[in-house]
């Protein structure tokens, strides 16, 4: 990826990340954060992590974010000025926002100092589904039945949590 | 070729706006969306990486990372639709009965 093509792909990232943190209406936010994994899909790809993009795609802007615009659609949730009305005090947002510009540009100059050497060339099929594979289920193999019981865990609290109560 | 540490400091960048919008937002759900922002900033740090250093174990870490990132959405909005049930509200500053 040459160096324009980053710059508009790091400038749209920034703008969409930044439309789901101040955007009012939550619905909207939603729509940029989609945006925003998109875009992180098509970085991965250029970074050589094929399988990763495809899995950013399906499982992130796919499954995830359905489950958020339907707990959005099932709360009834607009702008309704509610977030207007509650934004907390002027002293303390300002500091949020010095604080985190702050924090990008003191972790961004640290970065940008690091001189990493040019990356070796991948080998053929670097961040496939083979590659990937063969890592998640030789080195991997242990974390990854692991995750399994992590789901279905979820899965069962989500529906505990989430249920009507008979009492 | 861009350079690993641009893409380092493109994640930071995300990851602080993330950091952000926690602490500004008082809507629950869009809380919800900037820490999903924040895993999102760690995995293209983690990409980075893994092309820099020239391994796969980077990108397996950022399948983990979705796995958790998946339970964490799920369980997380479960509990936000149980609070609204009691209190309607989705407002952080009413769902103070935690607070000490």
């Amino acid at each position: 990826m040459g160096p324009i093509t980053f710059a508009v792909l790091a400038t749209a990232l920034v703008v969409s990340a930044l439309t789901v943190v101040v955007h009012p209406s939550p619905v909207k936010s939603a729509m940029a954060l989609v945006a925003t994994l998109f875009l992180l899909a098509v970085v991965f790809v250029f970074l050589g992590a094929h399988m990763i993009a495809a899995l950013q795609v399906i499982v992130y802007a796919g499954a995830i974010m359905v489950l958020f615009l339907f707990v959005i659609m099932l709360l009834n949730l607009s702008d309704d000025g509610a977030e207007a009305r509650h934004r907390g005090r002027v002293v303390f947002r300002l500091g949020a926002w010095i604080g985190g510009g702050v924090l990008a540009v003191e972790l961004s100059a640290f970065f940008l100092r690091v001189p990493f050497p040019e990356p070796a060339t991948p080998p053929a099929g670097y961040g496939g589904a083979e590659a990937v594979a063969t890592a998640l289920f030789v080195d991997y193999l242990l974390p990854f039945e692991l995750t399994s019981i992590l789901l279905l865990v979820a899965v069962v609290g989500a529906v505990v949590l989430a249920q009507r109560r008979t009492a | 070729m861009v350079p690993t540490s641009w893409y380092l400091a493109l994640s930071a960048v995300l990851f602080a706006i993330g950091a952000v919008g926690v602490l500004v937002r008082r809507n629950i759900i869009v809380v919800f969306m900037a820490i999903e922002l924040m895993l999102n900033a760690v995995n293209l740090t983690f990409v980075a990486f893994a092309r820099q250093l020239g391994s796969i174990d980077g990108q397996v870490i950022v399948f983990f990372v979705m796995t958790v990132a998946a339970a964490e959405a799920a369980v997380g909005l479960a509990i936000i639709i149980a609070a609204f049930r009691n209190r309607p509200t989705v407002n952080v500053d009413e769902l103070a009965v935690l607070r000490w």
